[in-house]
């Protein structure tokens, strides 16, 4: 856990000119629980879409695994393929359960791959719909779709982007049980952003409060909820923070 | 070919001015439904005996609009792509271009090719291979492509405008480069795409303007089915003319039931 899988520094991002995203410094560890919380239009959906190399940033650096990127140097292809995100709406293509857990496959050049994505759905719970038209699943159902079509990548870094917003219980479970095995069993490392703070608090071992595109505190879990050092850590935490 | 259809000398009727409708409710034999009728009876008689000058016409027609919309689907589409997923200086100008392109008629098409192709032309003049010269079937496929590929252009920019923002970040985020987004985001909108392709054969299999001008309606050489139709109409032919007519609806028919099948099943949800 002492190595950086990323590291940010002075990584900013403007759109026309406003700046939304400023990150002095922030360092993720390979094979943590990373969870960024915060109100609306913080910056963390921002934030991840620099992670996963979806934008360039405007100002400062990324190191990712090693390797420098800025605005002037965007991520090549393999490396931006070790990374990939989860989205809080998935966008299914038009065709089957199947077709949609192995598209990233396919990206890759890889069609063999029946037994490995059999196992995706099996995990997620949906072998018995891989024949089923993707549109035709309900919530739940298609964010488990997109779950098994990203560890079907066996990416270095799984970015999770509000992941079981506006779900049942039913499928928090079995989307925050999947994660949690992804990361236990393979290690992967995982970056969640949520404006739950008791799913950050189930699932990460390091918590960050992104406040107007900047991060107010990074701590481990138990310090973040039990003994925020920063006041505006503790009016989010306690519900005070009015946003 | 079929001999006219007899009696009255359509030509002066229709030469002296009288509107087509008229002329054909003078026709011998009274109605206009008689003279479908006898037009439908023709068109098959016609495909049942396989007469070669028929053939021939539609051959042509075929040839020529194929090619033609071959063409503008691999100016089309791309362009389409790129005006719907792209954002560059000049965009909103090209689209309006590409708007009032799908609006052209196509006689101000043919006029526009001819004058480019004759021999006084800028095109005409550089009597280079790849020009090709006026009355041929190239000169066809030229204007006909002018014709329809602003539709299939424009169609498809609106189809991929209409595929969910989201996907492409979306599938940039499972790992995929430019061109397999555009792919990926060009197959999601398959329907709108080949409703584009479609929109582009109909646009050209069923103009006249621009191929007459162009083309010339040589017997043997450019005489293709709406040429051909022309030509019987005003020879008073309408029989032959009418069963044409049905040949060439049937042939839009067919070539647009295969189109939809290559929209597989999205079409049946």
């Amino acid at each position: 856990m002492n190595e950086s899988i990323y590291q940010l520094r002075g990584v900013a991002k403007e759109y026309s000119g406003r700046c939304v995203l400023h990150v002095e410094r922030l360092d993720i560890q390979r094979g943590e629980i990373f969870a960024l919380v915060g109100p609306s239009g913080a910056g963390k959906s921002t934030l991840l879409r620099l992670l996963n190399f979806l934008e360039p940033p405007t100002g400062g650096s990324i190191r990712f695994l090693g390797t420098e990127f800025s605005s002037s140097r965007p991520a090549p292809l393999d490396l931006r393929r070790r990374v990939t995100t989860v989205f809080q709406r998935p966008i299914l293509l038009n065709r089957s359960v199947w077709a949609n857990a192995s598209y990233g496959l396919r990206l890759r050049g890889q069609r063999n791959a029946a037994r490995q994505v059999e196992a995706a759905l099996e995990q997620v719970g949906l072998n018995d719909l891989a024949r089923q038209r993707a549109r035709t699943l309900s919530g739940g159902e298609a964010q488990r779709v997109a779950l098994a079509r990203a560890m079907l990548l066996q990416p270095d870094v799984l970015l999770l982007d509000e992941p079981t917003a506006n779900l049942d219980p039913y499928n928090v479970g079995l989307i925050e049980g999947i994660v949690r095995a992804l990361n236990q069993e393979r290690g992967t490392t995982l970056v969640l952003v949520t404006h739950n703070i008791f799913q950050a608090k189930r699932l990460a071992q390091r918590v960050a409060l992104l406040l107007e595109g900047q991060i107010v505190e990074i701590a481990d879990v138990d310090a973040f909820f039990e003994a925020p050092r920063d006041p505006r850590t503790a009016a989010f935490v306690r519900g005070d923070m009015v946003y | 070919m079929v001999p006219p259809c007899g009696g009255v000398s359509h030509t002066d009727v229709v030469c002296s001015g009288i509107p087509l409708q008229d002329a054909a409710l003078v026709v011998q034999g009274g109605s206009i439904i008689d003279e479908i009728l006898r037009g439908l009876v023709q068109a098959i008689h016609l495909i049942a005996t396989r007469d070669l000058a028929l053939f021939e016409i539609v051959a042509l027609s075929l040839r020529v609009s194929g090619t033609a919309l071959l063409f503008s689907t691999l100016i089309g589409i791309p362009l389409g792509a790129i005006l719907g997923l792209s954002r560059f200086a000049g965009r909103r100008l090209v689209i309006a271009l590409l708007y009032t392109g799908m609006g052209f008629p196509p006689v101000v098409v043919g006029l526009f090719v001819y004058l480019m192709l004759s021999r006084g032309g800028p095109l005409g003049q550089m009597s280079s291979s790849l020009i090709p010269p006026l009355f041929t079937p190239a000169s066809m496929v030229v204007a006909q492509c002018v014709i329809s590929f602003p539709l299939v252009a424009g169609f498809t920019m609106a189809a991929v405008m209409g595929v969910d923002p989201q996907l492409r970040q979306q599938v940039r985020a499972l790992g995929a480069t430019r061109w397999q987004t555009t792919l990926t985001v060009l197959m999601e909108a398959r329907v709108g795409v080949v409703v584009s392709v479609i929109a582009g054969f109909g646009s050209i299999i069923s103009e006249v303007g621009a191929v007459m001008m162009v083309g010339g309606n040589i017997e043997h050489r450019t005489r293709v089915l709406t040429t051909a139709i022309v030509l019987e109409t005003r020879k008073g032919n309408f029989d032959l003319a009418m069963a044409l007519g049905v040949i060439l609806l049937g042939l839009s028919f067919v070539s647009n039931v295969a189109m939809l099948y290559l929209q597989g099943r999205t079409f049946n949800e």
